[in-house]
């Protein structure tokens, strides 16, 4: 059994319907351990002592946020500039990361159709993730497919349960080593595992 | 002109004292001295109004005193009074004994009999406790260590008056006295017909009852009178109390003040501390104020008019005696120098006891009137001096010996040159030099509490003593070649001299600067000073926001919400100070401020309507590009 961390930023979760429902029961899945990031560090005041060590702890790493300008909320980037160290994250010493997964889960404004070349937004979800990609293979992880939910201004409450199923059933498969690496790489989303 | 009955009376009193206390306050002379010249005003030398009834003016608000000292036994826990044996057995025994028999020594010098000397030393060795505690109180010196030790002393001074009682009668030269003479006003006492060793087994039992009462008596009463919501009946029962306790001492010969304040330190405990002292205060310092116009109103200017040269040497010999006696106590028991010129000064005095000595001392012959009278004039003066002496000491004495001490220091002062100087180590200096330290900034330290100075160099920290105002002090500590002030002083006065000399002799010194209260800061912002520091608006907006986690709102919204509203306070304070001289505008505008604040956090922390956050708010995207009947956010 794999264990998971889930890193989780929402800087107005007060004012979101989405994220809000997709965390509810996180911390009752066996083996997933949910932080909080805005919650544990109002003042943005980083413990990396502790950061890194729950890294260790942890076998699957995830960033879950909604994506702000093509990135994540700004505490997230914060949390890669210090806890990912020189010879201890990345460097010829920095092994502590070794073979650990990496993936996003994610809520867009834009629908799907928006992320392609002459869309909306002109690039898919891959491409846009690529600086978050090198730093995850920089620091010897597996990049793995994100889980993204699309269209989030015209979304229904119901298609919002039925994400928060979906997001919850595949960390459990993934806990579960029910899926192999190649395929996890190979996917667009992470959300196409259940479609077979 | 003075016959008009009871309001009258009340009128004239009250008048004088509405006007000329806020007048003595604003001339920075303290209120008693404000309330003595009222009596003296409206006494029967000046204006006439009153009559020689102040004599039972006085009597009556004495019971002020007891008031206070009860007040002051609340205030004080029984360790902290277990804490002050030493002080109230060594320097209140030594004060005493020394002083008197040097009165004694001058009254024999002056060729009167020894009983009658001694008898006149041992009147005069003490001092007025309301005198005393009233203008400590007023200057806030009461907690520093001059200030308890006078405390000390005058509490022995207090328990000093029964063996005096006892022995005055003892010293009847004449012998006129008889049996019947042993009474004070208060009529016979149960413990007259006693000897010494059954009074003192009396005294014993009272002091030993009240203190048992206070625990298992007095508590449960007042939670049964509580109980019935009606709060004159609270105030009727605390007065009863105090009155009781007054009268049962009497009874026994001791002094009231001293069993009220007994009973004080075991109430100091219970529940109904802060409850007693909300409602007794009023009465004490209404009786306390009568007490001193009386005592102004009871200066008798006849016989200073007729006597003048001999009144003064009386008066100046009683305060240099007693000074003398109470520095060299000080010396002896090791305290700093403003402390114990604080701690001579503030007692150098007759005290209302003596008033009441005198009297009982003729009624048994030990002296006679034309013997009392000169003297009695002189402790009124005496006392009335007492507000005067303390303030010079301030502000003319206490400075030069400030600097006398720093002078000594000086070497040590030379050798510090650092970037930054902190006036004031209490409470708010402290924690700004320990963060500065430990990120690698040296810090000059000025602190005007010479034994605090002491108790840090101790404990390894370059602080120096003295006060951070003096210009030449300043330039000792390096203000040429410094950057920074830091003034973290808590007295608002002191924190604007400090400003006013850095910005005279050492303008390029950037200032920081403690401020108290929306009104302080304005006084700050006004003198040009940019970093202004409300001490406790930090600390209140943090614990506000942990109030709202706990309640379960989101932290990071939280944190926003206290910046957002610190930085609209400041911008507030800053903008309100600008309008601060026209009253009218002021209260509009802060009102209004106030107004704009509150509905910008509402808006703030709301899960629908505007934003300010409005990075964070999806309203117009969803209604770009969703449906608005179902939108939601992300």
């Amino acid at each position: 059994m794999k264990t998971i961390l889930i890193l989780f930023a929402h800087p107005a979760l007060q004012k979101s319907r989405i994220n809000k429902v997709l965390i509810e029961g996180l911390t009752k899945i066996e083996g997933v351990t949910f932080r909080d990031l805005y919650q544990t560090y109002p003042e943005l005041d980083i413990d990396v002592g502790i950061e890194q060590q729950l890294l260790i702890d942890h076998d699957i790493i995830v960033f879950h946020h909604p994506f702000f300008w093509y990135s994540t909320p700004p505490i997230l980037k914060e949390w890669q500039d210090l806890v990912l160290e020189h010879g201890w994250a990345y460097g010829s010493q920095g092994v502590a990361l070794q073979d650990k997964l990496f993936f996003n889960v994610m809520t867009t404004g834009g629908r799907q159709e928006a992320y392609r070349s002459g869309g909306h937004n002109n690039f898919s979800i891959r491409q846009l993730l690529a600086p978050i990609e090198q730093t995850i293979n920089l620091c010897k992880m597996h990049f793995i497919a994100p889980f993204v939910i699309h269209g989030t201004h015209s979304i229904q409450p119901d298609q919002v349960s039925t994400h928060r199923q979906a997001y919850h059933q595949i960390l459990q498969m993934l806990r579960d080593e029910k899926v192999d690496l190649d395929r996890l790489r190979s996917l667009e989303y992470l959300n196409d595992l259940l479609a077979d | 002109m003075h016959e008009g009955g009871f309001f009258y009376q009340a009128f004239v009193y009250l008048a004088a004292a509405v006007i000329s206390v806020p007048i003595a306050k604003r001339l920075g002379l303290g209120s008693v001295l404000g309330y003595l010249l009222a009596g003296v005003l409206i006494g029967p030398f000046v204006l006439g109004f009153l009559g020689e009834e102040g004599q039972d003016v006085m009597h009556f608000a004495e019971f002020g005193v007891v008031m206070m000292l009860f007040l002051i036994g609340l205030e004080l826990q029984p360790a902290m009074m277990w804490k002050l044996r030493g002080p109230i057995i060594g320097m209140g025994g030594l004060q005493v004994s020394l002083t008197a028999a040097f009165g004694m020594l001058i009254g024999i010098l002056a060729g009167l009999a020894w009983q009658t000397a001694l008898a006149l030393g041992l009147i005069l060795a003490l001092s007025s406790t309301a005198m005393v505690l009233q203008t400590l109180n007023e200057k806030g010196l009461l907690k520093t260590d001059g200030g308890q030790n006078a405390f000390s002393v005058l509490l022995f001074q207090d328990i000093a008056v029964i063996p005096i009682l006892a022995i005055l009668p003892l010293l009847a030269v004449g012998g006129t006295g008889g049996e019947g003479a042993a009474e004070l006003e208060h009529g016979h006492t149960w413990v007259d017909g006693l000897p010494i060793w059954g009074r003192t087994l009396v005294v014993f039992g009272v002091v030993f009852f009240i203190i048992l009462a206070g625990k298992y008596l007095i508590s449960p009463a007042f939670r049964a009178i509580a109980k019935t919501r009606l709060r004159e009946l609270f105030t009727a029962a605390a007065l009863l109390l105090v009155i009781a306790i007054a009268l049962l001492m009497t009874q026994v010969g001791l002094s009231p003040a001293l069993g009220t304040f007994l009973a004080g330190v075991v109430l100091a405990q219970s529940e109904y501390r802060h409850e007693l002292e909300t409602v007794i205060d009023p009465f004490k310092g209404i009786l306390l104020g009568l007490f001193f116009i009386a005592v102004g109103a009871s200066i008798d200017f006849n016989l200073i008019a007729s006597r003048p040269l001999l009144i003064g040497e009386l008066v100046l010999a009683l305060i240099v005696l007693k000074f003398v006696v109470l520095f060299v106590i000080g010396k002896l028991f090791r305290m700093g120098t403003d402390n114990n010129l604080l701690f001579a000064f503030s007692l150098a005095q007759g005290g209302e006891f003596a008033f009441v000595l005198f009297s009982f001392a003729i009624q048994n012959a030990v002296f006679g009137q034309e013997v009392a009278n000169p003297l009695i004039a002189a402790v009124a003066l005496s006392m009335a001096l007492t507000p005067l002496v303390m303030l010079i000491n301030e502000k003319l004495i206490q400075p030069r010996f400030g600097t006398k001490q720093q002078q000594q220091k000086e070497p040590d002062a030379i050798d510090e040159k650092n970037n930054v100087i902190i006036a004031g180590f209490g409470r708010v200096g402290s924690t700004i030099g320990r963060f500065l330290q430990a990120n690698g900034v040296q810090a000059t330290y000025l602190d005007i509490d010479a034994d605090n100075v002491n108790l840090l160099r101790k404990m390894g920290l370059k602080v120096f003593y003295g006060d951070a105002s003096r210009q030449d002090l300043l330039h000792a500590a390096g203000a040429e070649e410094t950057h920074l002030l830091i003034i973290a002083v808590d007295n608002p006065e002191k924190t604007a001299e400090i400003i006013h000399t850095a910005q005279k002799h050492f303008p390029h010194l950037q200032i920081i600067a403690r401020s108290n209260s929306w009104n302080d800061s304005y006084d700050l912002l006004d003198l040009g000073i940019k970093h202004v520091y409300r001490e406790t608006l930090d600390s209140s907006l943090r614990m506000a926001a942990d109030a709202l986690c706990l309640l379960g709102q989101r932290r990071y919204a939280v944190y926003r919400g206290i910046k957002t509203f610190r930085k609209h306070d400041e911008r507030y304070l800053r903008e309100l100070a600008e309008m601060r001289h026209d009253q009218k505008e002021l209260i509009r505008g802060a009102k209004q401020r106030i107004a704009d604040l509150e509905k910008l956090l509402s808006t703030e922390m709301e899960d629908v309507g505007k934003s300010k956050d409005l990075g964070w708010d999806a309203t117009t995207l969803i209604e770009e590009f969703g449906q608005p009947k179902s939108a939601i956010n992300a």
